[in-house]
């Protein structure tokens, strides 16, 4: 499953897009009348920031660090049309200084997830395209311009993805790119500087581009490892001045790595699965590095299992 | 299957491109036209000139003089060449003069707030007028800074004007269409003469005036005020010599105030670090804890000695005796009592605090709590349609007592030295960033007293939403857990007794 929240990923660098089967991210398949569910815990943290492009460390928060709970659900409405919903729970906190931290239920996500082109063989290789159309909306009256320790921006959003994914002897990689539009954001003051003043409650949040590439070993859908390199670029926005607090319509860019795997215990439905990412280069967020673990369930009703993957 | 997914996907982007279609970035002021044109103001009791021509303005070229008409030919090919961005200008500088240099210098106060990083060595840089371009750029606008450049600027245009009103009567120069059919009024124009312009005169003091204050900002002022000066001559309100009169008597106004500004202490308010330490030991002499710096590494207090700065409503003695009795003693039960209820808002928080505590936070980076109560005004004098000389006597009727409200406060903060809730329990978190100076008396509540009270005298209409905003503003930093209980009680009677001088001086000023 899948942890692609971009506005938790903006604010606070702190999260990242993870791979796991099934998720908006990926070529796999839910098959029909399956359904599976479960919940991931994530912990990220970090105590160097990118002020603008300017690399630096603050005393003043120390370490600000994220632990993350989210439920899941992926159902299979046909063999090649999947929905995925996630809802994420967060509590942040900065180690020093006296800003209190911040915690609560986040967006819900909704996306869908079409099969283009079918697993095509072409030569020795399996082909796989989908596209993806999702969105997410905040759940709760959090506290968006509480940067770095709100939980997420509170904007509500709408994205599109293409996911192409090619393999050959289970060896296998896919490649993602997508963007998202972002609603503006009411914020609880009436003035804010940019880059200039605006006299306004409403914050015009850029837009935001992911391209993802991953490369693994795939024993089916439920059982692979896989090596990740992300990069994120928000489309305009400003840089934080030097010794600002960081602001929603920050130009917020990262470039990251990691690893995930998922693994399949037995027959029964269940699997578990794991992540690490760590951010290479940054604009605006946090140098984070994230663990992730997690459990998802399995159930088919169709009564007989067809492992279509 | 695909056209439900591009169906969804379409309704995504639908749905995000409405909400973005807004644009939210300007209020949309009406263009101004005074109720009340003011023709007696060049009577009005001024704050620093002695009498209303104390700055000589040369008499006006004749209307019929040749010269004159070129000046008037220059209007009518301006408007007959206008341009769509004229249009926008016309409509950004209608609104008011006055109020739009109130909000450029609202911009430049968010735009230098920001405190200076530490050196590699733990110390902190100071700002220095002399490099201002250099890190840390000069000036660090914050709370008292900024309450001091909002009073400077605006009493400096109102005595301008004044005195530019006193002119307009002696020399009764008609405005630009009544000496030509074919220019027309492009916004309507106040009053029935035009030498020297009040618009200038109000464009020439307040830049001259920012440019003391945000040197580093010299060259941006002028070319917005090249804007200004092009755009009321293109609006048919004055022609090229009512403009240059007014810019000059703007600037030699402002001069007057820059020198008091040069003089007035505030340059000596950051102190020595020998200054710093004796405000530590005086505390610990006096049996109490003293106040320390929140901030790692700590960071010298903002601005100890800015009580000491000279004041526009009261002298020093009146400052003096009116500083406000001690804090509970840090040793006293009624401090115990005032800090747990402090921690109770610090573990009970909740959404309605947090707005709250950020709508009235005015911190790092923004125009400040006076550049927060400059904008409340603003926007209730647009429909009072007040002409630009009132505009200026009330913005500085404000601004004056949330200077002295600033300096008031320091002093009480910099004698008593006591310690925020923070500091003598650590378990306290807060909501907002904690201030780098002492706790008693609560700045916040010192200004929006002050501002209350002599708003509600101005807008009588609006004097119980005032004090309802001041309340909640002084509140704010009790459920921000950064204030005790006393120091917002006696910060806003501190600030209503300031606010008070100011409602003193504008029932004698002559324009009631």
């Amino acid at each position: 499953m899948q942890l692609k929240h971009y506005p938790l990923l903006l604010a606070l660098g702190l999260l990242s897009s993870q791979a796991q089967a099934q998720t908006d991210n990926d070529a796999l398949w839910m098959p029909k009348k399956n359904l599976c569910g479960g919940i991931i815990y994530q912990h990220g943290q970090w105590n160097h920031y990118w002020e603008g492009t300017f690399y630096r460390e603050n005393l003043n928060i120390g370490t600000v660090s994220s632990k993350m709970a989210m439920a899941m659900a992926s159902y299979g409405i046909n063999d090649n049309l999947n929905a995925i919903v996630m809802l994420p729970w967060i509590k942040n906190q900065a180690s020093a200084g006296t800003l209190i931290g911040q915690q609560g239920v986040q967006d819900l996500s909704v996306a869908l997830k079409q099969h283009l082109l079918g697993r095509t063989l072409c030569g020795k290789y399996y082909f796989n395209l989908a596209g993806v159309a999702g969105g997410s909306t905040p759940m709760t009256n959090y506290v968006a311009d509480y940067l770095p320790l709100s939980i997420g921006m509170h904007s509500t959003n709408g994205y599109v993805r293409a996911i192409a994914d090619v393999e050959r002897n289970k060896w296998y990689a896919t490649a993602t790119a997508s963007y998202m539009l972002r609603s503006n954001v009411k914020i609880d003051r009436t003035a804010y500087y940019t880059t200039e003043m605006n006299y306004s409650n409403v914050v015009r949040m850029p837009s935001v581009a992911n391209m993802m590439l991953r490369i693994g070993y795939r024993l089916n859908a439920d059982k692979f490892v896989e090596l990740i390199a992300e990069r994120m670029e928000t489309i305009g926005g400003f840089d934080i001045r030097r010794n600002d607090m960081p602001f929603l319509s920050n130009n917020m860019d990262a470039l990251r790595t990691g690893i995930a795997a998922k693994w399949a215990l037995g027959k029964g439905g269940l699997s578990l699965m794991g992540s690490g990412m760590y951010t290479l280069a940054g604009r605006n967020m946090g140098r984070s590095t994230m663990l992730s673990l997690g459990a998802v369930y399995q159930i088919d009703f169709n009564k007989k299992t067809i492992i279509t993957n | 299957m695909n056209k439900y997914i591009f169906t969804f996907a379409g309704l995504a982007l639908t749905l995000s491109s409405c909400v973005r279609d807004r644009e939210p970035f300007s209020l949309d002021f009406p263009v101004l036209a005074p109720l009340n044109t003011d023709t007696g103001a060049g009577s009005w009791k001024t704050i620093l000139l002695s009498k209303p021509d104390d700055f000589a303005v040369t008499a006006p070229i004749a209307v019929t003089a040749a010269d004159y008409k070129l000046e008037l030919h220059e209007i009518t090919e301006r408007q007959k060449n206008k341009t769509a961005q004229d249009e926008k200008l016309l409509s950004y500088w209608g609104a008011g003069t006055v109020l739009r240099w109130n909000e450029v210098l609202r911009e430049l106060v968010a735009k230098y707030n920001l405190p200076p990083v530490q050196n590699p060595d733990g110390t902190y840089p100071i700002p220095s007028s002399a490099n201002p371009l250099a890190y840390p750029a000069f000036p660090f606008a914050n709370p008292p800074y900024a309450a001091r450049a909002y009073a400077y600027v605006s009493a400096a245009q109102y005595d301008a004007l004044v005195s530019a009103n006193f002119y307009r009567q002696k020399y009764r120069r008609p405005v630009p269409s009544q000496n030509l059919n074919s220019i027309v009024e492009l916004i309507p124009v106040s009053g029935a003469y035009s030498y020297p312009s009040d618009d200038i005169t109000a464009a020439g003091a307040a830049v001259a005036m920012m440019k003391l204050l945000f040197p580093g900002e010299q060259a941006n002022l002028e070319a917005k005020l090249d804007e200004c000066i092009n755009t009321m001559i293109l609006s048919g309100s004055c022609t090229r010599s009512d403009a240059v009169a007014g810019e000059k008597l703007g600037r030699d106004v402002a001069a007057k105030f820059i020198a008091r500004a040069r003089t007035d202490r505030a340059g000596a308010a950051v102190g020595t670090p020998a200054d710093w330490k004796k405000l530590e030991s005086d505390a610990i002499n006096r049996g109490e804890i003293p106040w320390i710096s929140r901030e790692i590494p700590e960071r010298p207090p903002m601005l100890p000695l800015f009580g000491k700065v000279k004041g526009f409503l009261m002298d020093s003695l009146e400052m003096v005796n009116g500083r406000p009795g001690p804090p509970p003693s840090t040793n006293s039960e009624q401090f115990r009592k005032e800090l747990a209820e402090v921690k109770s808002y610090s573990m009970n928080p909740n959404r309605t605090y947090f707005r709250i505590v950020h709508f009235w936070g005015d911190g790092v980076g923004t125009y400040t709590p006076p550049g927060h109560w400059n904008a409340i005004a603003c926007e209730d004098f647009v429909p009072q349609r007040f002409s630009e000389v009132r505009w200026a006597r009330n913005l500085a009727l404000l601004n004056m007592s949330m200077m002295d409200a600033a300096i008031c406060c320091w002093d009480a903060k910099f004698y008593y030295f006591n310690p925020r809730p923070s500091q003598v329990d650590p378990e306290i978190k807060t909501l907002t960033g904690v201030p780098n100076f002492p706790a008693y008396t609560s700045g916040h509540s010192t200004f929006s007293g002050a501002a209350a009270t002599i708003l509600g005298h101005i807008v009588p209409a609006r004097a119980a939403a005032y004090n309802a905003m001041a309340s909640e503003a002084s509140l704010s930093r009790l459920y921000g857990a950064i204030h005790y209980r006393s120091d917002i009680e006696t910060g806003m009677s501190m600030g209503k007794m300031i606010g008070n001088k100011a409602v003193l001086r504008a029932q004698t000023d002559g324009a009631e």
